[in-house]
């Protein structure tokens, strides 16, 4: 502790006074100093759930090094050779350059088929915690005004890492990959009226034809990681700017930011956890093999794996295509093919599209025009929580239909039974998780206002002299107590009069009474915090004739709240 | 120390709904006091490493520790890239992925951990507050912005001078095109090319792997054979495929079929389609009519054919009719003839389009 203050200032150090010339050269030229005071000991909160966004960044990282290294031996062509490489099973068999050139990086490269590995599982990682990211974003309100903005950009980010997966599984050709684009050319196909001509100009002729993997390729490796490193420094820019927000707790406020400057504990808090993100990885992908694209072979359209499967992140989508009814139909000559037309272009494009109203939905909802800083548990948006739920619960049933195969033969269930159970599991199964989602996040209310008001449950039964047996009950220590209470509150607004007292319709009855009614449904019941007379009136309570009340206990064992906001113990 | 409360948000007058369809009260968010103060920020404690002389040596010693191993970890898979041959084997996979990816991760891993066990346990933790802005810039940055934008944009005349600005906004927006025609040449148009295979009258329908020609009696009923036109096994005067590369997967994904043999009382033919067996035998398209994965699965009982990928189940004994999944046309069938050698042959190519559905699918060729 002592030491920091003995120590000698930088620039008088023997390094200092060598870094001097250099340092000062680059100031004069680039303003160094100007722009990176502001910088060196910015405040970033702390919070493991903070972290997901950092691990798809880091993925991303991983995702472009890896990457790199692949591009130096991959070949992105369709032309045919005659495998010669040093995997016996496959050779003297003809396939395209990108097969051979994929197997020669697995087998005739050292190093290679761990980058590969690595490339593919950074690939899942990456995907997996920018949901993870997203979600946490979703259920804390953390996409509320200042920071829309940067929530446009996530969508936008999440729907482009789709597609870069997708294009990164089509390149190897193998027989898997290929069964992937043959349904993209049947997704294309059933574009109303200009399908065929779709399918033409992106193959560049019949499918599968020569050009969609130098093409793939193209979109791989420059088109969509470039937008998507403009994009995610965009977006890092304005968390800078908007800075984090934070979960409420002693001394903090929608005014301020508590937490750990950038130099030395963030940097070196977020530095290593790359490291520890960029190991990780590599120690997955040295143990658990991944889309051994040697035991599928060349692609060959008359030919299918069975059980063959997209990668995790498209699984809902196979499963909305699974499930649909066969609905076609033929107008003034025309096809229209709903069967694939709804379940992929459709229903993509309508998850992006409620991603991206989402917030500005509820922002009219709640004509809440304030800033926000200070994160929400979820429970205490209620309505907001139920609809994340009930679309977590939408994807996990399309989820399960895309795996409708493999179900029914490790359950020994009829195919035909689980297909028309997801039917109907995804119209019903979202309802009943919103409602109960929302039932459940009232009582955590309603089971805070309770700790609040008679203290925490600690446990300990009691036997009163006259045998009734009752639990001790302690106050709150004040700093959970304030974290508990310190949530926002929003209120049902109301229509206004239908009719003036002359009985004509009042202007913009409709909108207004829409509007009420949908505030209405996000606002109801919403349990509402005790007032400051409330607390006060149970404390003088507990004091006077609560004779069995504890002590706070000692903050460190004191374990009754979840640990958002309460404060951090060393 | 702070007394703000979670309500009072950064909030400026001038944000306020100008439309007002609504009349939002002022201060209907959380108008009431807060149930209780806040009690500001909790008191900073130590931790044994910054008591504790011993335990911020060990702390050190860890870290330190640490960042050696994974030094040591970086030269070794330098060691293993050079030692371990590449087609060894460990566990029954790649022993050189095993080596590799073991030394590299552990590396990276230790390197991470070190320097977050340096952070928590030896660097400065007191926390630390800083005020935040709101997002909106001030009135003197706005009317500052606008007076000189303003000044720029009259500057410019473009608003005395409608006649420059209109004509410099249709070339721009003319300027469109050339980009969206460069794009023709992406790829030919469809013409009739989805409404033909190889498929053709006289050719023979072999055996997928080894090329032979089929004969009705190398069909047992009850049986499934994958088959091919014989046009992809033909060869030049050089022994060249004829058709090869790009060509074949193309026609592949098209042409590609199966026979099956049925008892023929077991068969109800679609009108007009009567003759297109021989003694129960069939011959449909290989290519699901959904999105089109080659269809394999046949469960000779009950005729039923299913795709793998998403389940479409056709009748092959109705006429290919699909009777569950996301299929909606029908497998379509290809009309069969045997030659004057006996062998099984196609008399034309298929009548309706194979594969998956497209806009122009039940027009006319
Ligand atoms: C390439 C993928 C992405 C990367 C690398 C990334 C990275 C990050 C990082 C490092 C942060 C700060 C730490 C954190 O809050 O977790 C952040 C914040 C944020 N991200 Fe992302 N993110 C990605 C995708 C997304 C997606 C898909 C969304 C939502 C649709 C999103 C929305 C946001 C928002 C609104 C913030 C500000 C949140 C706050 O201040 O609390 N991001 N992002
Ligand atoms: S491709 Fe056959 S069911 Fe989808």
């Amino acid at each position: 502790m002592t030491q920091i203050t003995t120590d000698t200032p930088l620039e008088e150090s023997a390094f200092g006074k060598k870094a001097a010339g250099p340092v000062g050269w680059l100031d004069s030229r680039l303003g160094l100093a100007k722009a990176g005071k502001g910088l060196v000991r910015k405040v970033f909160p702390d919070h493991w759930s903070f972290f997901l966004g950092e691990i798809a960044l880091y993925s991303f990282i991983v995702l472009l090094l890896t990457g790199v290294f692949l591009t130096f031996w991959y070949v992105p062509s369709m032309e045919e050779v005659t495998y010669t490489g040093s995997y016996a099973p496959l050779r003297g068999l003809e396939m395209s350059k990108a097969y051979a050139s994929t197997l020669d990086i697995s087998f005739d490269i050292r190093g290679g088929l761990l980058m590969r590995q690595i490339h593919h599982w950074a690939a899942m990682l990456f995907i997996a915690s920018m949901i993870a990211h997203m979600l946490r974003v979703f259920f804390t309100g953390a996409y509320r005004k200042p920071r829309e903005v940067n929530w446009l950009i996530g969508v936008g980010l999440f729907s482009l890492a789709l597609i870069e997966g997708f294009a990164g599984y089509s390149l190897p050709d193998d027989l898997l990959s290929g069964t992937g684009l043959r349904f993209v050319d049947g997704l294309i196909r059933s574009i109303p009226i200009i399908g065929s001509y779709a399918e033409f100009f992106v193959f560049g002729g019949e499918y599968p034809g020569e050009l969609i993997i130098p093409r793939l390729y193209m979109a791989h490796i420059l088109l969509v990681p470039a937008i998507l490193l403009g994009l995610i420094t965009a977006h890092l820019l304005l968390l800078v700017y908007h800075k984090h927000t934070q979960w409420p707790g002693p001394g903090r406020t929608e005014n301020n930011v508590v937490g750990y400057p950038v130099l030395p504990v963030y940097a070196a808090k977020a530095g290593g956890f790359f490291f520890v993100v960029f190991g990780f990885i590599v120690l997955v992908s040295a143990t658990l093999q991944l889309n051994p694209v040697w035991s599928y072979g060349p692609y060959n359209p008359s030919e299918v794996t069975a059980g063959s499967q997209p990668d995790w992140y498209m699984g809902w989508v196979e499963g909305a295509v699974r499930i649909m009814p066969n609905w076609e139909t033929t107008i003034l000559g025309w096809t229209f093919s709903w069967n694939v037309f709804i379940p992929a272009v459709v229903l993509l494009t309508a998850l992006f599209g409620l991603l991206a109203a989402y917030p500005f939905v509820e922002r009219w909802v709640t004509k809440d025009d304030r800033e926000h800083h200070l994160l929400q548990r979820p429970r205490n948006a209620p309505v907001r929580t139920g609809l994340g739920v009930a679309g977590m619960t939408a994807y996990g049933v399309l989820w399960i239909a895309g795996g409708n195969d493999v179900i029914a033969t490790q359950f020994h269930m009829d195919i035909y039974t689980i297909t028309w159970l997801c039917r109907i599991g995804f119209f019903v199964a979202p309802v009943i998780a919103f409602v109960v989602t929302k039932r459940i996040c009232i009582s955590l209310q309603r089971q805070d206002t309770e700790t609040l008001l008679h203290g925490y449950e600690t446990g300990v039964l009691e036997r009163s002299p006259d045998g009734g047996y009752s639990e001790r009950h302690a106050p709150l220590p004040a700093n959970v107590a304030y974290t508990v209470s310190a949530r926002d509150e929003v209120r049902v607004i109301e229509a206004p009069e239908d009719t003036d007292e002359h009985g004509v319709r009042a202007p913009g009855g409709l909108k207004a009474r829409l509007h009420a009614r949908a505030s209405r449904f996000y606002h109801e019941d919403v349990a509402e915090k005790p007032t400051r007379h409330e607390v006060e009136e149970a404390a003088h309570h507990h004091a006077d004739h609560d004779g069995h009340a504890l002590e706070p206990g000692a903050r460190d064992e004191f374990q009754g709240i979840s640990e958002t906001g309460v404060p951090h113990q060393h | 120390m702070s007394t703000h409360q979670p309500g009072d948000a950064v909030q400026r007058a001038d944000d306020a709904d100008p439309h007002g369809e609504v009349e939002v009260k002022q201060g209907s968010f959380a108008e009431r006091a807060e149930p209780l103060d806040n009690p500001g920020l909790p008191e900073h404690l130590p931790r044994p490493t910054d008591v504790y002389p011993e335990a911020e040596r060990r702390a050190e010693r860890q870290v330190a520790g640490m960042f050696f191993l994974a030094t040591v970890l970086a030269l070794a898979f330098c060691v293993l890239y050079f030692v371990v041959p590449i087609d060894a084997t460990f566990l029954g996979w790649s022993g050189l992925n095993f080596a590799l990816g073991g030394t590299l991760g552990a590396s990276l891993l230790l390197i991470g951990l070190g320097a977050v066990q340096w952070a928590k346990k030896l660097m400065a933790d007191e926390e630390m507050v800083e005020m935040r802005h709101p997002a909106v810039s001030n009135d003197d940055d706005r009317t500052e912005m606008l007076a000189k934008f303003n000044q720029g944009v009259n500057e410019s005349g473009i608003r005395r001078r409608p006649l420059i600005r209109n004509t410099l906004l249709g070339a721009l927006g003319v300027l469109g095109l050339p980009a969206i025609v460069l794009l023709r040449d992406l790829g030919p148009l469809p013409g009739k090319k989805q409404f033909e295979t190889v498929w053709a009258s006289g050719m023979r329908v072999v055996n997928d792997v080894a090329g032979t020609p089929l004969r009705p009696a190398d069909i047992e009923v009850g049986q499934l054979v994958n088959a091919q036109p014989f046009a992809f096994f033909e060869t030049d005067e050089s022994g060249e495929h004829v058709i090869h590369g790009a060509e074949l997967l193309q026609e592949k994904s098209k042409a590609s079929v199966i026979v099956v043999r049925m008892r023929p009382e077991d068969i109800t033919p679609a009108p007009g389609q009567e003759n297109w067996g021989i003694e129960g035998i069939l011959c449909f398209s290989k290519i699901c009519t959904h999105v089109g994965c080659p269809i394999s699965l046949w469960e000779q009982q009950t005729h039923h054919l299913l795709c793998p990928c998403h389940q479409s189940t056709y009748d092959l004994s109705d006429g290919g009719k699909v009777i569950f999944g996301p299929a909606h046309r029908p497998l379509p069938q290809l009309p069969l003839a045997l030659d004057d050698e006996g062998y099984i042959i196609a008399t034309s190519d298929f009548t309706v389009p194979v594969g998956p559905s497209f806009p122009e699918v039940e027009q006319d060729k």
